[in-house]
C-alpha cells in the first residue's frame, strides 16, 4: 500500500490533498489490478508490528507482488473463535510461540510447507511444524533511568527487593512469564527454575513471592504496548516486559534502560490458521519473509533477533547491533530460554493459581 | 344491575369485538420488534445458557459452574462487580440529583446550552474519554503535576490503575444516563405543585421534600437503575483505568475465553451474572416503584 503511495505523492508533492488523494486511490486500484494475490496478516499492533512492517511485510509485498493487508488482533482465542465459526478472515498470523504450540495442539493451524519455506539456516528450535520463527525476544526486566539511574535492579532479586530499590512496579496479569522471574528473585537457579515449578507447591511458591510484592506493584500490564508506555510517562519506575518496546520508547525519548541478566529468552512465529482463505498466497510469503535478506531489516526497527542465522553474515547487521539482540551469544548464556513443556502442562492450572493472586 | 353486565346489549358485544381485532393489530404490527429480540437476544442468550452446561470434553456437565465454586476469584469478582456499580451509581446520584435539578431551575435557553454540556461528553467515544483521564490521574499526569507545583500536596496521588480512578471514568461515562431522564421528570413536576405549598405555609426546604423530591423519584430510580444495569457489563474503564487489578465479570470472561478451550466457561459467567442481576431488578421492583420507571402499571 505505502509503497504504491509514494509515486504520485513524491510526483504531484505540491498538489492538492485532493488529488494525492485521488492519485494514490488510482495507484492502489491499478496496483491490486497487477497483484499475484493478498494476504491478510493479524499482528500486535504498536511499534512491534510498525517494525514487522517496514522490515518483512511491504519489502516481501514488493518483490513477491502480493497484496498485504494488516490488522491486530487478540490472540489464540480470537483465532479459536474464528476457525469454529468457520470464518477465517487472516490467512498469516504472528503469534508468541507458547501461543501458537497450544493453537496447534487444538489444531487451529495448517502444518507449513517446509518445501516451500526455506528453513535450512534457520536456529534449529525455532520452528515448529505449524509455526515458523519470526523473531527472538526477552522478557526483561527494565527500570526508570530518571529513578535510578544506569544502575537498576539488574537481577530479579533486585526487582523484588523493595528496600534497596523503592518504587512503584509493573508486572503481567498473566501467568506467562510471571512466574519464572519470581522463583529467581526466591533464590531458585535458573536452571532450576522449571524443574520447581513443574508441581503446584512449586508454582505457589513464586505466586507466594508476586503476593508479597503486590503492594508495590501499581499496574497489571496486558500488552507490550502498555508497558511500553507505562515507562515512557515514567508511571512506574520499574516493570517486567519485551525488550524490544523499551528500545523503541527509548529512541521515542522514554528514560528506561533493561539488562538481559536472568531474562527470559523466547521467540515469536508466523502461523496460517486452519481455512484461511490464501493459504497458498500465505505459504509464499511466508517463504519470502524468512529470507535472511528480510529479516535482517527487522533489527533496524527493533531490537529483536532474526530466526534465520544466514541474516547476520550480509552485513546489514553491525557487530554493534548483533550485541544488542537477546540472541546474541553473550546475552543467550545469561538467560533462560523458555519451556514450551512447562506452558503445555501448566499453564491453564497456574493461571487459575495467578488469578486469586491478582483478586485479592 | 343485570341488564348492564347482560351480554344480551349490543353494544357491548360489538365493543368485544373492537378490542379484540384491536389486539390483534396491535400484535401484528410490533410483530416484527418482537421477532428481531426473539433473533437477536432470546435465542443467543439461551444458546449461551445452554453452552455454559457444556464441559471441556464436550459433553454436558456442571464443570464451568463447580469452578465459579472452587475457585476463590470468581466470589471476590463479582463482589468487586458489584461493589463498583453501586458506588458508581451512588457517585452519579450524589452529583447527578444536583445537576438535573439545577439544569430544571434554569430558563429554558440557559438549561439547553447547559444540557449541551452534559450530552458533549456522551457523544465521545468512550475508550477516548478513558484514556483521557489515564493522562489525567497518571502520577506524572495534569492532576497530580499541577497539584504538587501548586503546593497542594507533596507526593503524586494514586488516582489511576485502582478502584478510584476506576471510579472517575465510570462515573464521567454514567452521569448523563442518570441526569437524562431525571432532568425529564424534573421538567414534568408543575410548578404550581411547589407554589400551592409555599402559599400553604411550607417553607422552601419543606416543599422541595415534601413535594419536589417525591415526584422526582421515578426518574432518579429509572436513571440509578439504567446506570447500575451497565455498569455490571462494564468492560474497557475498569480494563484501562484499573491497573489489572479491578476485575470485573465482564473482564474476566475475556480471561476465561483466552485460557479455557471452549464458550461454556465464559457463558457460565454471563449467566451468573443475568441471573444474579435479575433477582436484583426483582427485588427493586417489589421495594421501589419502579412500575412507573418502566412506564407502564397504569
Amino acid at each position: 500500500m505505502n509503497s504504491l503511495g509514494k509515486l504520485p505523492r513524491r510526483t504531484f508533492a505540491k498538489a492538492t490533498l485532493g488529488t494525492a488523494v485521488a492519485l494514490t486511490a488510482l495507484a492502489m486500484t491499478a496496483g491490486s489490478g497487477f497483484a499475484e494475490g493478498t494476504v491478510t496478516i493479524a499482528s500486535w499492533g504498536g511499534s512491534y508490528q510498525e517494525a514487522q512492517s517496514k522490515a518483512l511485510f511491504e519489502p516481501a509485498a514488493k518483490s513477491t507482488g502480493i497484496e498485504v493487508k494488516q490488522e491486530t488482533y487478540g490472540g489464540v482465542s480470537d483465532v479459536r473463535l474464528k476457525v469454529q465459526a468457520g470464518a477465517v478472515p487472516w490467512d498469516i498470523i504472528s503469534s508468541g510461540s507458547g501461543s501458537a504450540a497450544r493453537a496447534a495442539a487444538e489444531g487451529l493451524l495448517e502444518p507449513l510447507d517446509y518445501n516451500i519455506i526455506d528453513v535450512s539456516t534457520f536456529y534449529p528450535t525455532l520452528k515448529t511444524e505449524h509455526c515458523v520463527g519470526s523473531d527472538v525476544f526477552s522478557t526483561v526486566g527494565a527500570w526508570n533511568t530518571a529513578t535510578f539511574g544506569e544502575d537498576g535492579p539488574k537481577s530479579w532479586a533486585d526487582f523484588f527487593d523493595v528496600e534497596k530499590f523503592p518504587g512503584k512496579r509493573a508486572y503481567r496479569n498473566k501467568v506467562s512469564g510471571a512466574l519464572e522471574p519470581a522463583l529467581m528473585a526466591d533464590g531458585v537457579a535458573p536452571e532450576d527454575v522449571y524443574k520447581v515449578l513443574d508441581s503446584e507447591e512449586g508454582i505457589k511458591r513464586a505466586i507466594d513471592k508476586i503476593r508479597q510484592l503486590k503492594p508495590h506493584i501499581a499496574v497489571f500490564w496486558k500488552s507490550g504496548a502498555q508497558h511500553a508506555q507505562l515507562m515512557k510517562d515514567g508511571e512506574v519506575d520499574m516493570t517486567t516486559g519485551w525488550n524490544g518496546r523499551f528500545d523503541v520508547a527509548k529512541k521515542d525519548g522514554a528514560k528506561v534502560s533493561y539488562s538481559f541478566n536472568q531474562a527470559l529468552l523466547d521467540y515469536d512465529c508466523f502461523a496460517i490458521p486452519k481455512g484461511a482463505k490464501n493459504k497458498d498466497m500465505a505459504m509464499k510469503f511466508l517463504a519470502e519473509i524468512s529470507k535472511p535478506e528480510l529479516q535482517a531489516n527487522l533489527p533496524l526497527h527493533i531490537t529483536y533477533g532474526p530466526t534465520n542465522k544466514a541474516a547476520y553474515d550480509l552485513g546489514v547487521i553491525d557487530d554493534a547491533l548483533a550485541r544488542q539482540m537477546p540472541s546474541h551469544p553473550d546475552n543467550a548464556k545469561l538467560q533462560l530460554p523458555v519451556s514450551l513443556e512447562w506452558y503445555a502442562k501448566w499453564e491453564q492450572k497456574a493461571s487459575a493459581m495467578y488469578q486469586d493472586m491478582l483478586t485479592e | 344491575m343485570s341488564s348492564i353486565s347482560s351480554p344480551a346489549n349490543p353494544n357491548e358485544t360489538l365493543l368485544k369485538q373492537h378490542a379484540a381485532r384491536e389486539k390483534w393489530v396491535l400484535l401484528g404490527l410490533s410483530a416484527p420488534a418482537l421477532i428481531l429480540v426473539l433473533i437477536v437476544m432470546v435465542l443467543p442468550v439461551g444458546w449461551l445458557f445452554y453452552l455454559s452446561f457444556i464441559g471441556s470434553e464436550g459433553t454436558v456437565s456442571m464443570e464451568n459452574y463447580a469452578r465459579m465454586l472452587e475457585s476463590k476469584s470468581y466470589g471476590r469478582i463479582f463482589v468487586t462487580t458489584f461493589k463498583v456499580s453501586v458506588l458508581t451509581t451512588a457517585i452519579c446520584i450524589a452529583i447527578g440529583y444536583p445537576l438535573a435539578y439545577f439544569l430544571s431551575q434554569l430558563p429554558s435557553r440557559a438549561a439547553n446550552i447547559c444540557m449541551l454540556a452534559v450530552l458533549l461528553p456522551f457523544w465521545t467515544s468512550l475508550l477516548v474519554r478513558t484514556y483521557a483521564w489515564l493522562v489525567l490521574l497518571q502520577r506524572k499526569g495534569l492532576i497530580n503535576t499541577w497539584g504538587i507545583e501548586a503546593g497542594l500536596w507533596s507526593e503524586p496521588i494514586a488516582l489511576v490503575h485502582n478502584l478510584t480512578g476506576t471510579l472517575i471514568g465510570m462515573v464521567h461515562i454514567m452521569l448523563p444516563f442518570l441526569v437524562l431522564p431525571l432532568y425529564s421528570s424534573m421538567k414534568a413536576i408543575d410548578p404550581d405543585y411547589l407554589k400551592a405549598a409555599s402559599n400553604l405555609g411550607a417553607k422552601p426546604s419543606q416543599s422541595f421534600w415534601q413535594v419536589f423530591f417525591p415526584l422526582s423519584l421515578p426518574g432518579l430510580f429509572a436513571g440509578s437503575l439504567i446506570v447500575f444495569v451497565l455498569c455490571l457489563g462494564f468492560f474497557v474503564t475498569p480494563a484501562v483505568l484499573g491497573g489489572g487489578k479491578i476485575i470485573m465479570v465482564s473482564n474476566q470472561i475475556t480471561n476465561n475465553i483466552e485460557l479455557f478451550f471452549n464458550w461454556g466457561a465464559a457463558s457460565a459467567l454471563g449467566v451468573v451474572l443475568l441471573v444474579v442481576t435479575l433477582v436484583i431488578l426483582y427485588v427493586a421492583s417489589k421495594l421501589l416503584p419502579l412500575d412507573n420507571v418502566m412506564g407502564g402499571g397504569h
